[in-house]
């Protein structure tokens, strides 16, 4: 519940919207009411046979509610739709930007696409939470109170028989059912994802399953889930489909009980008798109302489950704090690491132990290591995604932490593993980069990546709907990206893995000629390929989250130390002297 | 076949559920009959008898009876309906499944159709309510009008003619506007699903866009495509929900002049009130079912959407089932050569081929190499051995026997496969490691971790071997995944190997204990690599080379190298690479 209020309150510039939507649907099944009520008064009336003008209110009646009940029906459900929409809209932009701040650092268990499509399949539930959540009972609350009223009107009796009627069809049919299905709908959820992963293990591991000679056993296991779930199905329906014929059958007893204490009222003569059949068509009308109700608490709790997953989220503290008058960038770009010790929450082992590197303006570094040994969180740390739990960071000796995070970003391109690309054109996706960029540009920074071929095609949709791009292609764009950025510093974090030997050696030469205005790049070069390390100035090599040399390649190979042993090992492995041999 | 034949024809194979839904709701209708004209009876007693609550008593009685019974007979109606429903469910997700396992790794093997068979699978359930609420609909919408009007037009004529005259213009209102409508519709799903994956983009890319500092201004974005969206949505709507419109006004209007029609004729002394009253209260109630269809229609045909889907995966043909039995199969393992005789085969079924006329021996106990660029269907030939995919055009022998003849499973008892990209299943790791052989013993799986080094990483889990791994335990990289594969090959301990070589994505001492492990695994046995490394190919028996579906090249190193060629070459093109 406390979800509900506070997804309200989120959407709290649209209640007079609710509201206004929620008045048409008490107006449309008014006039539903309104239509039997005069059509029975016709009849009530006509059969003692008065004159005719008697009849012409009745007459009037029809002929009002019956037009009116179809239009305000055509009016509400325009309106709510539009509410719906606006809500929703303001949904997502609301998780979107409480979201922002805490990427990537915080998202990182949502890593999986899966995960993510479940947050927008939330987001997607929360559709209903005008429509089928806030407005029936606010709907039946206002007809409560009309027929409370039009039956004042005869006695307060009926007014109070009648009330007790429509509190059991509020609260006591959605209370019974709630009561007698409770756990059912978590039961079930819990069973389907179960299903969901077996089905996915199912599909994905079919091969290993077929030469292990499980396969069947394993769709065995499917069938008898889905059988699970099925079985709690029919629970859950058997109780759910009840609702109408329970609300029908309380209807009845409201007529059932008005009868039994309006026949005396009427043969005393305290109730005019031709009110007989407009009273009791006027209580099996106001039901209507009453219908959606049970319904309604289903969707409360799924909007409060879908609710409390999105603020869980949301309510992650960021991993960084943005100064509040960050200070402006420097002129100069040298990068200082001093002391930095990092680890990942969750993790027992550090990630980085006291690291202390400097990196002058226009050098050209090589990082390298074994995987796991802290290479990439430099990177993170300097890009502000985490904070260092020790030691400080600066950059043209001002510390990172009294910078604006997105300044910091605007001056370091970085390439990494896996590049992102938006389900847009291939020029959006570009333009990402530098949004003024012409295309000439554009083609020019496809044709250092390696990408030639894209030149002609920047109309052509990337992404989710769009090309299937390859490993190597991705990572030719994001390195496209880079060039246009036009950033004085610029980190290649395994930037070339997949592209092939000759693409990856060409690339790699035009990025470490990049020059900027005054000079040459700042290039961090993070790899655990060993080649071509002669043309850096300076490799820190990285084991265990700690700096265990840096020099020169030929420093470094002198020195016999760890680097000597990973280039041995890969020369090895591919050994040197079959050149020779053929 | 249309869409709508064959999911009716899913009902024909149950269809006493149904048929029992449909009578117990005529039933209710029935009641509901009754109730009007006992409640009829019962105002005109009060009105115009000016009768106590005592003289009611007896009717009040039977008005209860019916309502209860009316309640239980939809009740009832709808409890058949979903049972119906469901054994069509369970039925379909059984036919799909036992699909997707003939079809096999080949057809999930593809991101594309792995993700969409999950994604059929989990649309079974939306085809609930096309089954539980429009199918049974679909007969009351008819049964329960046309049992008011038996009653009616004994009581009424005048009034029964008008309700047959305007009953079937709400049919022909829905039919007309529905039409215009579905194209619309589905227009409008399209660009709902857009502005979703639009959201999940922007998500999904929130790193990149942070990269270029671009991710606070999205938010701005966001919300506009969210306010076009809604813009040109409720253009839409605004025609759509003319048919609700219409088809109220149908309803509404037919009551009013029924309510006019009788009113005058009561007045002129022509009809009685109680006839009068119990046809008014009847009449709302004529026109519902009708409306109710349209309202079913559409949340059916929402959900049949994914029908379109399940039939063209239940349509697909399967690879021809292998019954002949092959005992001691696994034995003969080590003694008899795989001959490939003129194999092809083309995914496609037409040109270009992914294998074309290949001719080789693969030698018991010997390791053979695989190499050539990619795309040269070095995998194509790898899911053939492992009878993933069949040959199309010639066979393979293994000894005398054509393997189309083998059955399958037999065949794969004695085969395991290592590949580059091993899929883990959501389980522990020690479940995953016994999935090769169940029966395994403790020391086996301990030698097994032990040879594939597996054992470091274990120790660091606090859980050891009983940590869960997948979405909700812990992440496990390539090259464990990797060592994971090659340590349920040491418990499976088959006769023949398929192996993956795995690439350079792992760093330098992590590869050199992949590959000592590999070599330890395939001593002495039938093992065939794809192989990337020179010092495998170097090291094997027998290399195969392959280019463009053909193998173009075998022998040994020392031979090939002599010969002039793709071998040669690739290899001078590598050797330049490393010198550099």
């Amino acid at each position: 519940m406390r979800e509900i209020i506070r997804l309200l309150r989120i959407v709290r510039p649209y209640y007079w919207w609710m509201l206004f939507a929620a008045f048409l649907g008490f107006a449309t099944i008014g006039s539903g009411i309104g239509l039997l009520i005069s059509s029975a008064y016709i009849l009530a009336k006509a059969a003692l046979h008065p004159s005719f003008q008697e009849l012409q209110l009745g007459i009037a009646g029809v002929r009002l509610f019956g037009v009116a009940r179809g239009v305000l029906r055509y009016i509400e459900r325009l309106v709510s739709h539009n509410t719906t929409f606006k809500i929703l809209s303001r949904l997502r932009v609301w998780f979107y930007k409480s979201v922002e701040p805490l990427a990537p650092a915080r998202l990182l268990q949502y890593k999986s696409g899966d995960l993510l499509q479940r947050i927008t399949g939330d987001i997607d539930t929360l559709e209903n939470l005008y429509a089928r959540v806030v407005a029936p009972p606010l709907t039946a609350v206002m007809i409560s109170v009309l027929l409370w009223v039009f039956m004042g009107s005869f006695s307060i009796t009926f007014s109070i028989v009648l009330f007790c009627f429509h509190a059991a069809a509020a609260a006591g049919i959605p209370f019974l059912t709630g009561y007698l299905n409770r756990g059912t709908a978590s039961q079930i959820s819990a069973t389907q994802t179960e299903l969901q992963t077996k089905t996915l293990d199912c599909i994905q591991g079919i091969g290993d399953l077929m030469l292990f000679n499980r396969l069947d056993e394993h769709v065995k296991t499917l069938h008898a889930l889905k059988s699970r779930e099925l079985k709690l199905q029919r629970k859950q329906a058997l109780i759910q489909r009840s609702h109408e014929s329970l609300t029908g059958l309380l209807m009845n007893a409201a007529v059932f009980a008005l009868l039994w204490v309006l026949a005396p009222q009427v043969s005393t003569g305290a109730v005019n008798g031709v009110y007989t059949a407009v009273i009791i068509i006027a209580v099996m009308a106001s039901f209507e109302a009453f219908l959606p109700l049970p319904d309604a608490v289903q969707h409360l709790e799924a909007n409060a489950t879908a609710g409390k997953r999105l603020f869980e989220i949301v309510d992650a503290q960021p991993a960084v704090t943005v100064p509040e008058s960050p200070e402006p960038f420097p002129e100069s770009h040298s990068i200082r690491f001093q002391n930095v010790s990092f680890s990942y929450p969750g993790t027992y082992s550090a990630a980085l132990s006291n690291i202390s590197f400097t990196v002058a303006e226009g050098e050209k570094i090589a990082i390298v290591g074994p995987s796991g040994a802290g290479k990439s969180t430099i990177t993170s740390l300097l890009l502000r995604f985490w904070e260092p739990l020790q030691g400080s960071i600066s950059i043209g000796d001002r510390n990172i932490d009294r910078l604006d995070p997105e300044a910091i970003r605007t001056n370091i391109g970085l390439v990494s593993q896996k590049t992102y690309l938006f389900g847009e054109t291939i020029r959006k996706n570009l333009l990402l980069a530098k949004p003024d960029a012409s295309d000439g540009e554009l083609k020019d920074a496809l044709k250092s990546a390696g990408l030639e071929s894209f030149a002609a095609r920047l109309d052509q949709w990337a992404g989710q709907h769009g090309m299937n791009l390859s490993g190597g292609e991705r990572q030719r764009m994001a390195i496209a990206r880079v060039l246009l950025q036009d950033t004085p510093v610029i980190i290649l974090d395994e930037a070339t893995a997949n592209l092939d030997i000759i693409t990856g050696k060409s690339v790699m030469q035009q990025l470490l000629k990049l020059r900027g205005k005054e000079q040459a790049k700042t290039l961090l070069v993070i790899t655990h390929r060993l080649k071509d390390m002669a043309q850096f100035d300076r490799i820190l090599v990285l084991d265990n989250g700690e700096i265990r040399e840096q020099g020169s390649h030929h420093d470094l190979l002198k020195n016999g130390g760890l680097y000597a042993s990973m280039w041995s090992l890969q020369h090895r492995i591919s050994p040197p002297e079959l050149i020779n041999n053929s | 076949m249309n869409l709508d034949r064959r999911l009716l024809l899913l009902v024909k194979q149950y269809p006493l559920p149904f048929i029992a839904s449909v009578v117990l709701g005529t039933l209710g209708g029935i009641m509901l009959i009754g109730q009007a004209s006992l409640l009829s009876w019962i105002i005109d007693t009060i009105f115009l008898k000016n009768a106590g609550s005592q003289d009611i008593l007896k009717l009040l009685g039977f008005f209860t009876l019916f309502s209860v019974l009316r309640a239980a007979f939809n009740w009832a109606s709808e409890s058949e309906a979903n049972r119906g429903t469901l054994k069509i469910k369970q039925q379909l997700h059984d036919r799909l499944l036992e699909k997707i396992s003939a079809l096999g790794p080949h057809y999930t093997g593809s991101m594309q159709s792995g993700k969409l068979s999950v994604k059929i699978l989990k649309g079974v359930e939306s085809l609930d309510p096309y089954f539980s609420q429009y199918i049974p609909q679909l007969a009351l919408s008819f049964l329960l009008p046309l049992a008011i009007l038996i009653v009616v037009f004994p009581a009424d004529t005048l009034s029964g003619l008008i309700l047959l005259v305007t009953a079937p213009l709400i049919p022909l209102f829905m039919i007309l506007i529905g039409k215009a409508a579905k194209k619309v519709t589905a227009k409008q799903w399209k660009t709902l699903s857009r502005m979703s994956g639009n959201f999940l983009d922007a998500l999904q890319g929130l790193t990149t866009l942070k990269l270029f500092g671009k991710s606070r201004e999205r938010a701005q974005s966001i919300s506009e495509i969210s306010e076009a969206f809604r813009h040109t949505t409720m253009k839409v709507l605004k025609v759509a929900f003319l048919s609700s419109l219409t088809l109220e006004l149908v309803g509404t209007i037919g009551t009013a002049i029924i309510a006019v029609e009788i009113g005058l004729r009561l007045w002129a002394g022509d009809i009685a009130f109680q006839a009068a009253f119990f046809i008014l209260l009847l009449t709302p109630d004529f026109y519902l079912p009708l409306r109710q269809l349209g309202i079913k229609f559409h949340a059916g045909m929402e959900g049949a959407g994914a029908a379109d889907e399940i039939f063209n995966l239940l349509d697909k043909p399967e690879p021809g089932k292998q019954t002949d039995p092959a005992p001691s199969l696994v034995q003969r393992f080590s003694e008899k050569p795989i001959l490939f005789d003129n194999v092809g085969f083309s995914y496609t079924g037409s040109i270009p081929y992914a294998l074309k006329n290949i001719r080789c021996t693969i030698e018991p106990g010997c390791t053979t190499a695989i190499t050539g660029p990619s795309g040269a269907g070095k995998t194509t030939f790898i899911n053939m051995l492992l009878r993933f995919i069949e040959p199309q055009e010639g066979s393979i022998m293994f000894g005398n026997a054509n393997l189309q003849n083998i059955n399958r499973e037999l065949w794969l008892q004695g085969v395991s496969w290592v590949p580059q990209h091993p899929y883990l299943f959501n389980a522990t790791l020690r479940e995953n490691l016994l999935l090769a052989n169940r029966n395994a013993s403790e020391d086996e799986l301990m030698d097994a971790i032990e040879y594939s080094r597996l054992s470091p990483f274990i120790h660091s889990l606090p859980q050891g071997l009983d940590t869960p791994i997948g979405e909700q335990g812990a992440r496990i990289s390539g090259g464990e995944a990797q060592r994971l594969s090659l340590a349920r090959a040491f418990i499976k301990d088959s006769p023949v190997l398929v192996l993956d070589e795995p690439t350079s994505h792992t760093d330098p001492v992590l590869e050199k204990e992949l590959l000592d492990a590999m070599q330890r695994l395939i001593r002495g046995k039938t093992a065939v690599i794809v192989a990337h490394r020179l010092s495998t190919i170097k090291n094997a028996d027998h290399i195969l080379v392959f280019d463009k579906g053909r193998v173009v090249q075998s022998g040994t190193h020392l031979s090939l190298i002599e010969q002039k060629g793709f071998y040669r070459n690739a290899l001078r093109t590598y050797q330049e690479d490393t010198a550099g």
